[in-house]
């Protein structure tokens, strides 16, 4: 008979380890999915993981790596923000839609005026866009007590609905022969969210990425709103006798964790993807969420995380055209690996002993 | 615009085929938080009920077979997050919604070969000359019958928890696990149970989307269904029998928002598709009140320590 014992505090080695045994299930059962696709799995996994890093085409994978890292590490930091806390934003998908729009919207605005001005107006509006959009939820919880859940996740319904308006109807390309879709801003040189060094992926969204996980990092490790964000998630009661906001600390976890995906989505239409189309959003607000947990809700560790994902994406993609491996064991694949990680975890607070409880 | 081209019978009618797969999918997980176990996997469960269900509808011919299906893939996805929840002690917030994105993949993977196909019919039930009577025949008596095993299985879902010991135990577990632990209830067992019924109840639901409703198999066809049901729960304040009102008021609003884009209303498609989750918003506002009705041990861990 196995028996878990609690552990008196969280095991830092399994708290690490945790996620590397995670990737590790996941490549065995992902294989054995694989396997029962039909395709070789161990020349699936090393389509998926090898190839865009050290494959023959690799000079053009590597750039997409951050393309599709950054935006996956700039949502996962604002939610673990609010995970850490036992504040539940589940709609990043929408504010990385609001903030695209919001975003697109206030360059489109403008065209087609030249001026420097343009391209950190569309930051402050993306950044808006997203925001606002998490305020909905942060204020109907303090104001009422609503569930942020639900509400957040209702709101991605209706930005995908929103969007779909925009893109055929306000933000129409006036001069796109009738197709949905606005202008393509990387046509539009003060709007174009462009590489700042050709060739390598590295563009504004990349920056801010960067400066979040650093932001976050020094935030949680040293300011005292990261301190009442980790007491509230490890000991509510606690936190509300060592003076910890509650209210401000929704309204802050879900408000900042909505300004970043909004910067995602405001960052990736003026670059990468370039215009508001219906389908625009391709679901990075709910891959964050893998990220944000296999990250451990630290952010170096999301940092990794984010670029694993993006791997996962980009030699997905490969698998799919070179192996015919269909996109959506790709995300089986992801949602496995979140499987695996929040089992594996049970070892970070539990120890496992074996043989006869103790009957006292 | 022309709303005298909405038939009134038909409309009316139709609140029953969009209330259904909430009506499975709220019930179960009604079942589920009333144990402590708050299952956000219920859009997860619904989509694969709604591909075991078309797959096997079609490979047998048989609707009826496809709900048995359905059931079961709920079921056995559900028991994905019994391990997690109550043997890995996971959070129960983060393995719903693993159970959610998980189930999205999986089912788009297991339909890709279903795209297009139209699958069988399931026929209405024969009430015989009573479905001749005027207005309600049409109105009450033209339905297929899982229809009417949802309404049933909400008045047995009521029934058993208010007058059965089983129920008693379930909701003594899902208001303190702890004192129920300290009875002897076999909290984690009782647990796993009240998950799979949710899971079983969210496949069929979910089925009746792809098999009847739509009917097609399309990827995430669910569209959020899975998660209006879960308002549902909040909506019901954890009691079966206004699940049955919500799910009618709210299969009603989606039938005249659908009835609305027919008939071309002056009223831009995307903003009427996207009035069920606007409203379910403010349902959930107005009643947030009621929220402090939840059980007691509505997800919390469990672990016998002691």
């Amino acid at each position: 008979m196995i028996s878990l014992v609690k552990r008196p505090e969280p095991s830092r080695v399994f708290s690490l380890a945790a996620p590397l045994l995670a990737v590790l299930a996941t490549f065995v059962f992902g294989g054995l999915l694989f396997a029962a696709l039909g395709k070789d799995p161990f020349l699936a996994i090393r389509t998926i993981f090898w190839e865009p890093l050290f494959g023959e085409f690799a000079f053009y994978y590597r750039p997409q790596l951050l393309i599709k890292g950054a935006p996956l590490v700039l949502v996962a930091i604002g939610l673990s923000l609010g995970f850490k806390a036992g504040i539940w934003n589940i709609g990043a998908e929408g504010q990385y839609i609001m903030g695209a729009l919001f975003g697109a919207g206030a360059g489109l605005a403008f065209y087609p005026a030249q001026s420097v001005f343009i391209f950190p107006l569309m930051v402050l509006a993306g950044a808006f866009g997203g925001w606002i959009w998490a305020m909905i939820p942060a204020v109907l919880r303090v104001k009422f007590g609503t569930n942020e859940i639900l509400v957040s996740l209702m709101l991605v319904y209706v930005a995908e609905q929103f969007l779909a308006s925009m893109s055929l109807g306000l933000l129409k390309n006036p001069e796109g022969f009738g197709f949905p879709g606005s202008r393509n801003l990387q046509q539009y040189a003060s709007a174009h969210n462009a590489e700042l060094i050709a060739g390598t992926g590295m563009h504004w969204g990349v920056v801010a990425a960067l400066i979040a996980v650093i932001f976050a990092y020094v935030l949680l490790a040293r300011h005292r709103l990261g301190f009442a964000i980790r007491v509230t998630g490890d000991a509510p009661r606690a936190a509300r006798f060592s003076g910890v906001n509650p209210t401000r600390l929704v309204l802050f976890c879900l408000g900042t964790s909505g300004l970043l995906a909004g910067l995602a989505g405001m960052f990736e239409v003026a670059g990468p993807s370039g215009q508001v189309t219906i389908d625009f959003n391709v679901g990075y607000g709910f891959t964050a969420i893998i990220v944000a947990f296999l990250g451990r809700l630290h952010p170096v560790g999301i940092l990794l995380a984010g670029g694993l994902m993006a791997l996962t994406y980009i030699g997905g993609d490969i698998a799919q055209s070179k192996l015919g491996l269909p996109a959506a064991a790709i995300q089986v694949f992801q949602g496995m690996l979140l499987f695996f990680l929040l089992a594996f975890d049970l070892f970070t607070n539990y120890r496992p002993r074996i043989g006869r409880a103790e009957v006292a | 615009m022309d709303l005298s081209s909405i038939n009134p019978l038909l409309f009316i009618a139709g609140f029953f085929v969009a209330a259904t797969p909430l009506i499975f999918a709220a019930i179960g997980e009604l079942v589920a938080e009333r144990a402590g176990v708050l299952n956000l996997g219920v859009e997860g469960m619904m989509i694969m009920g709604a591909i075991c269900g078309f797959a096997t509808a079609v490979e047998t011919g048989s609707p009826l077979l496809g709900f048995v299906a359905a059931a079961v893939g709920g079921a056995v996805l559900s028991l994905l997050f019994a391990f997690l929840t109550q043997i890995m002690l996971a959070n129960q917030v983060a393995s719903g919604l693993s159970l959610t994105l998980f189930g999205l993949g999986f089912s788009a993977l297991l339909g890709q070969n279903y795209i297009g196909i139209k699958p069988p019919r399931l026929g209405d039930v024969d009430f015989g000359p009573l479905g001749d009577i005027p207005v309600i025949g049409p109105i009450l008596l033209s339905h297929d019958i899982i229809v009417y095993l949802g309404i049933a299985l909400v008045f047995g879902v009521w029934a058993v928890l208010k007058f059965t010991r089983a129920g008693l135990v379930l909701r003594a577990v899902g208001e303190n696990h702890d004192a129920a632990h300290a009875l002897g209830y076999k909290v984690v067992r009782i647990r796993t149970l009240a998950i799979m019924f949710g899971g079983a109840c969210a496949g069929v639901g979910g089925a009746y989307i792809s098999l009847i409703r739509v009917p097609q198999w399309t990827e995430g066809m669910t569209a959020g269904v899975g998660w209006i049901a879960l308002a549902l729960v909040v909506f019901a304040s954890w009691r079966p029998l206004r699940v049955l009102l919500g799910a009618y008021l709210f299969g009603g609003l989606v039938q005249l928002q659908l009835n609305l884009q027919g008939v071309g209303v002056a009223i831009p498609v995307e903003y009427l598709a996207m009035s069920p989750y606007v409203i379910t918003i403010v349902v959930l506002v107005v009643l947030s009140r009621d929220a402090n009705r939840a059980p007691g041990s509505l997800g919390r861990i469990f672990h016998a320590s002691q």
